[in-house]
């Protein structure tokens, strides 16, 4: 079992070093997006230092969005779903490696490069710290949850912009409490609660997710 | 050929389109009724009985459609949530099209509480709209709505669309605990409940008309969605034959 679980993410991360322009762009997305902020908002560094958090944290929202097609799409266009839904091996698995996979090419580098912006916004070093691992904890679970609303829309027409409507709403508490954290920091406050709640969003997502994903991806493949 | 009458009281019977949609024909008069009886009754109560409030003034005089705006906004989205997840596990088409009945209609009652909330707190807070947990989570369940709807609207296949639309309505559900007792959790600036099983911390006439204007709103919920369940019922099982020969007894009529 442990075995499939590994076979699957090493087959997708396979799949994305050799697709390196599309894991990129996500990357790319993500810094060209907080790095418009202060144009358009201008050169204050106070006002940067209290909307970094936010920035940061808006930004790889999207990012994560824009992501989630790739993750059931190119699978489904040549059959490997089906494949996959057929086989023995337990497909909450399957889709829990899937989702793994999806937050080594996406969160993790997201995550690496806000120690990059913490510098930029000129936030301390706690700050960016807290801002690091709110990210660390928070991004799996984009990844989880976006899941379910890829599976949803696998295969219909507008799916991009419809699984973005879907997801966004959802994604709103990990957003409050990741951005929340940074935020606590910013102004000394304790933001341990912030955290932990945010742990606790990950360990419902890992067991929960992966169940509602299966149930999507049979009903969109059916 | 299938018996057109019930044989005896058995809710199982309207479980099928076919016998139920003659069945909320019959029912959407007397909850039409109700309703315009109950909202008339409940207004009058509200506009010329309820005292003036000692602190709000009479602006507080909104809440007679707000609290029940609100409190259906929740009520319909567990309600329809409870029928597509019945449609996903027992595979039953009466209840998914209960479930894609129901989501305008919470819709319309998350607008609406949203809408008079923010008439509300411009003369109470002095702000139309103030990023509080309540607010922010009814704002939330809105978006729900609008997305089951935009999800179910997208698909072609109407059993794929019951099934993916009662997945994401499942998921949402736990929005729902959120808005209730956000004003526990988050010490915020939206005023805590007043009304609980307990008992109330308004006056009595308050209290009597607001509860009837909740009851009107609940009557109105139910009719309009048994005439819109009618018409999807219609739409899905035009190719059935009792549909044909129903709108031939209706276009030679």
């Amino acid at each position: 079992m442990l075995n499939t679980f590994v076979q699957v993410i090493r087959r997708d991360l396979l799949l994305a070093v050799r697709q390196k322009a599309d894991v990129l762009n996500t990357l790319f997305f993500f810094v060209v997006v907080v790095t418009i902020v202060p144009l358009g908002i201008g050169p204050e560094p106070n006002l940067l230092r209290s909307i970094a958090p936010g920035v940061v944290w808006v930004a790889a929202l999207l990012a994560a969005i824009l992501s989630l097609p790739r993750l059931f799409a190119n699978d489904h266009a040549d059959g490997t779903l089906e494949q996959m839904l057929l086989s023995a091996e337990p497909l909450t698995l399957i889709v829990l490696g899937k989702a793994v996979a999806h937050w080594l090419v996406t969160g993790l580098p997201l995550t690496v490069m806000s120690i990059v912006f913490g510098v930029a916004f000129d936030l301390g070093l706690e700050e960016t710290f807290v801002m690091v691992v709110s990210l660390a904890l928070g991004t799996p679970v984009l990844s989880l949850i976006g899941a379910v609303g890829a599976a949803l829309t696998l295969g219909l027409r507008g799916g991009g912009v419809l699984t973005s409507l879907l997801v966004l709403p959802l994604y709103i508490p990990v957003l409050i409490f990741g951005s929340g954290a940074v935020g606590a920091a910013a102004t000394s406050v304790s933001y341990s609660a912030y955290l932990l709640l945010l742990g606790a969003f990950l360990l419902f997502a890992i067991v929960l997710t992966p169940w509602l994903v299966g149930i999507a991806l049979r009903i969109s493949v059916e | 050929m299938t018996r057109t009458t019930a044989p005896r009281f058995n809710l199982y019977w309207f479980s099928s389109p076919q016998t139920f949609y003659p069945l909320a024909g019959k029912l959407v008069p007397w909850f039409a009724a109700l309703a315009v009886i109950l909202t008339l009754v409940g207004l009058y109560i509200a506009f010329l009985v309820a005292p003036t409030d000692a602190t709000q003034g009479e602006s507080y005089r909104i809440i007679f459609i707000h609290v029940p705006a609100a409190w259906m906004s929740m009520f319909l989205y567990v309600v329809m949530a409870f029928w597509a997840a019945v449609g996903l596990a027992f595979n039953t088409r009466l209840s998914s099209m209960m479930a894609t009945a129901i989501a305008p209609t919470g819709a319309l009652m998350t607008f609406l509480a949203l809408w008079t909330g923010a008439l509300w707190g411009r003369p109470t807070w002095g702000a139309y709209w103030v990023w509080d947990a309540r607010l922010t989570s009814e704002l939330i369940l809105l978006f729900l709505y609008l997305g089951f709807i935009a999800l179910q609207a997208a698909i072609d296949d109407p059993r794929r669309a019951d099934k993916a639309g009662a997945v994401l309505a499942i998921i949402g559900v736990i929005n729902v605990p959120i808005i209730y007792f956000s004003v526990k959790w988050w010490n915020t600036l939206h005023q805590g409940a007043s009304v609980s099983v307990k008992g109330s911390s308004m006056a009595t006439t308050m209290l009597v008309g607001m509860l009837i204007m909740a009851l009107a709103y609940w009557m109105y919920a139910i009719a309009a969605v048994l005439i819109r369940v009618r018409t999807i019922i219609l739409e899905r099982e035009k190719r059935a034959d009792w549909v044909r020969e129903l709108v031939a007894k209706e276009t030679l009529k």
